[in-house]
């Protein structure tokens, strides 16, 4: 006998994420999912931006192990709590509720989570943010895209890192983008440096006018 | 990796909707576009399956290829890696097909026939 079920496997994830999300709304607090491969600038980026915003922020950093990055963020006077995933390639919903209870959020208007470097598995888990970021960097190819098509489809805005490097390398930024587009046409574009600090204004800018609660 | 935490998540729900009977077949779909791997999934469920009510249960998966719907000209087509329309040559489309990622059904013994197997002993 066959029974009909249509059962979304991630049920229990997104149940999860949905109160997050409400928990997030109670305290506007407008929360952000980083996802970017290992060593594109997520950190960086996080950091660059925490010191152009005016309303405070907090961070959730995602790591498989070690503290380095929360360590870091906390030299800067930024309230982080550090989630080990201990080999899990991606942080999920319960996680966060988990994280969540550790972190003051009362006054806070940015949550920046930082997703484990993986450009596969934190596609596929809503944490209950409400915008999703790609960081893509320069020396990793103008091919990522094309290649990791889930996550590029499903963020609002991508950003692309360390373009000072655009010189050195070969990087067809047409092509990239267009790989960007091909699947998801309302993203926003950055282009930008966390060394020279070119382009993170704009960003900045952008990310303001996302939040609703600044 | 994180195909474990979702096979448990596989298990629990066959469970539930299998109420103690046989479990012949699960039928799992399977977008191109979402990160999991049949063979990540089968090996997990073999593993947690043993000596439970569900162990020897065959996991069907159905991959669903992406299909996008065209900008320009709102065709449907499988894309190629260059994102082409194959109708229109314009670049990409809305996805409408390939993100999938559930239970579609299961396949339980007959209970019937579980009944009157039970008759003859």
């Amino acid at each position: 006998m066959k029974i009909e079920i249509v059962k979304n496997i991630l049920d229990a994830n997104d149940q999860v994420a949905v109160l997050n999300r409400e928990f997030f709304d109670s305290l506007k607090v407008f929360t952000i999912n980083i996802m970017s491969s290992p060593g594109a600038g997520k950190t960086s980026l996080i950091l660059e931006t925490v010191s152009r915003l005016e309303s405070p922020s907090a961070v959730i950093e995602g790591d498989v192990a070690s503290s380095i990055d929360s360590e870091k963020m906390a030299e800067f006077g930024i309230p982080v709590v550090q989630i080990n995933t201990g080999g899990n390639c991606h942080l999920d919903a319960p996680m966060i509720r988990e994280a969540i209870k550790k972190l003051s959020l009362n006054g806070v208007r940015y949550l920046f989570i930082e997703n484990v470097g993986n450009l596969i598995c934190p596609a596929s888990f809503d944490l209950g943010e409400h915008i999703r970021i790609a960081i893509a960097s320069v020396p990793e190819g103008d091919d990522k895209p094309y290649k990791y098509p889930g996550l590029f489809s499903k963020v609002e805005a991508v950003i692309l890192n360390k373009i000072d490097l655009m010189p050195y390398v070969n990087f067809d930024l047409e092509r990239f983008k267009k790989g960007i587009i091909a699947i998801n046409r309302n993203t926003k574009i950055f282009l930008l440096s966390c060394k020279t600090k070119e382009g993170i204004e704009v960003w900045v800018d952008w990310l303001k006018s996302e939040n609703p609660y600044r | 990796m994180h195909e474990l935490a979702v096979t448990e998540e596989i298990i629990n729900t066959v469970i539930e909707v299998s109420k103690g009977r046989k479990v012949k077949t699960i039928e799992i779909v399977i977008g191109d576009l979402s990160s999991f791997i049949d063979e990540s999934i089968r090996f997990y469920f073999e593993l947690l399956t043993k000596s439970t009510s569900l162990e020897g249960a065959s996991l069907l998966f159905k991959r669903v290829p992406v299909k996008l719907r065209c900008y320009n000209c709102q065709k449907e087509f499988n894309p190629d890696e260059t994102f082409l329309c194959p109708y229109c040559n314009s670049l990409g489309g809305d996805i409408i097909e390939g993100k999938e990622f559930y239970i579609e059904s299961i396949e339980v013994e007959d209970e019937d026939r579980d009944s009157e197997k039970y008759l003859r002993c």
